[in-house]
């Protein structure tokens, strides 16, 4: 194993520490909004270590490219369903209820 | 059996994926809330995207991640919508185990495991007609061969499925009694989606059509893509898909052209739908390409529909 793998795999693995965390965070936490942050923020911080270390292992760097692409999308994507679903879980607590 | 590490990591991913897609099916059908049961019917199609990856099939991963996981979750939340909280709770039958279901249950299970036992023990040498497939390919104007076996080898399947396409959008549009109920204002945060997501997906989706011949890809990965975005745009400012002419010449060329194609290559070529060898990518392509805007066409209206609030608010059909 080289470097380069043992560093994709400490990469990779943080990235699923931070998942593992989010997930925790969605299944212990009171209401919505607190598990809405906890997943956003943790899961897209895992998403960024699991590209890098896949971008490492990329065989060329228009492939490494395209990882990045990916992940800016997910960002991009998944911070907007955030605010989305916290516009309406925001809405929903200030009627009263979780 | 060899076992090393990567052998059994990967058989370890692949029995928890397995695990977790039985399991989750099962809670799909069984949890009471009609919400929480589409949300994991989404999760589902993504797992089985992955079971489909892990099975060396990238083609039919891209069209359940993108029809199955997408556009059936999309389509099944805007019922939910339609139906409303009183709507979904009479809705909800969830699966509870009686004498008669829990025996067709283990009927099933044995079923299931004499086919995957006999799946299991077959002769390694019998691999069907992949051998064959793969000395055709040159000759077949692609070089992925999942796209020369759907427009090449099996062109006659994919016609029909196109014309099943059809069938279905002229279906939704024979029941479609009911408008949309009036949205609430949008969110501007989907609106400024819009100008990113929108043109992406176009360009993906014709990047998709084109790649398909020599890469995982082709006409419906990349429809299900254009039909994404659109089904984002219909979010934000919904629109009815009606049977003006347009829309009907759009829905009917995937059709046409690949028919159209069959009957010329019937009458001045070798037979029906059979491409002359050296231009056959050149055929391919052009047909995929009207394949492509016709299924997306149609899985837009299943989405929008023909009617709009408008129309009921003037009694109109």
């Amino acid at each position: 194993m080289t470097w380069l793998d043992a560093l994709s795999a400490a990469l990779i693995a943080a990235g699923v520490v931070f998942f593992i965390a989010g997930s925790v965070g969605l299944l212990r936490l009171p209401d919505a909004l607190s598990r809405l942050h906890a997943l956003t923020k943790a899961d897209n911080l895992g998403i960024g270590l699991v590209a890098l270390g896949t971008a490492l292992q990329a065989s060329s760097w228009t492939d490494a490219l395209q990882i990045a692409l990916v992940w800016l999308l997910a960002l991009y994507a998944a911070s907007a369903a955030g605010l989305l679903v916290a516009r309406v879980a925001h809405a929903r607590q200030r009627k009263g209820g979780r | 059996m060899n076992i090393d590490l990567a052998s059994a990591s990967a058989l370890a991913f692949d029995g928890l994926l397995a695990a977790l897609i039985v399991w989750l099916a099962w809670r799909l059908l069984t949890v009471a809330d009609l919400f929480r049961a589409t949300v994991l019917f989404i999760v589902l199609g993504l797992l089985v995207a992955l079971a489909w990856v892990r099975l060396r099939a990238p083609d039919l991963a891209l069209a359940e991640a993108a029809i199955g996981a997408g556009l059936t979750g999309a389509l099944l939340l805007d019922t939910l919508r339609r139906l409303g909280p009183q709507g979904a709770a009479d809705e909800a039958w969830p699966l509870r185990p009686t004498p008669s279901r829990v025996a067709g249950g283990v009927l099933i299970a044995a079923f299931g495991s004499v086919l995957a036992w006999s799946v299991i023990t077959l002769p390694p040498a019998s691999s069907g007609l992949a051998a064959q497939a793969m000395v055709a390919l040159p000759d077949s104007g692609v070089s992925n061969p999942v796209t020369a076996a759907l427009l090449n080898y099996r062109s006659h399947d994919t016609l029909l499925e196109v014309a099943v396409l059809l069938a279905a959008a002229l279906g939704v549009w024979t029941l479609d009694a009911e408008p949309a109920p009036r949205a609430a204002p949008v969110d501007p945060v989907l609106a400024i989606l819009v100008p990113v997501l929108v043109p992406l997906s176009i360009i993906t989706g014709a990047y998709l059509l084109w790649v398909g011949s020599k890469a995982p890809g082709g006409a419906f990965q990349g429809a299900a893509l254009i039909a994404g975005g659109a089904v984002l745009v219909h979010l934000v400012r919904p629109f009815a898909v009606r049977a003006t002419f347009g829309v009907r010449l759009l829905l009917g060329l995937g059709v046409a052209v690949f028919a159209l194609a069959g009957v010329v290559l019937f009458v001045f070529g070798a037979g029906f739908l059979t491409y002359p060898v050296a231009q056959a990518g050149w055929w391919i392509l052009g047909i995929e390409t009207f394949a492509m805007l016709t299924i997306a066409a149609v899985l837009v209206a299943l989405f929008a529909g023909s009617l709009t609030s408008r129309d009921a608010r003037q009694g109109q059909r």
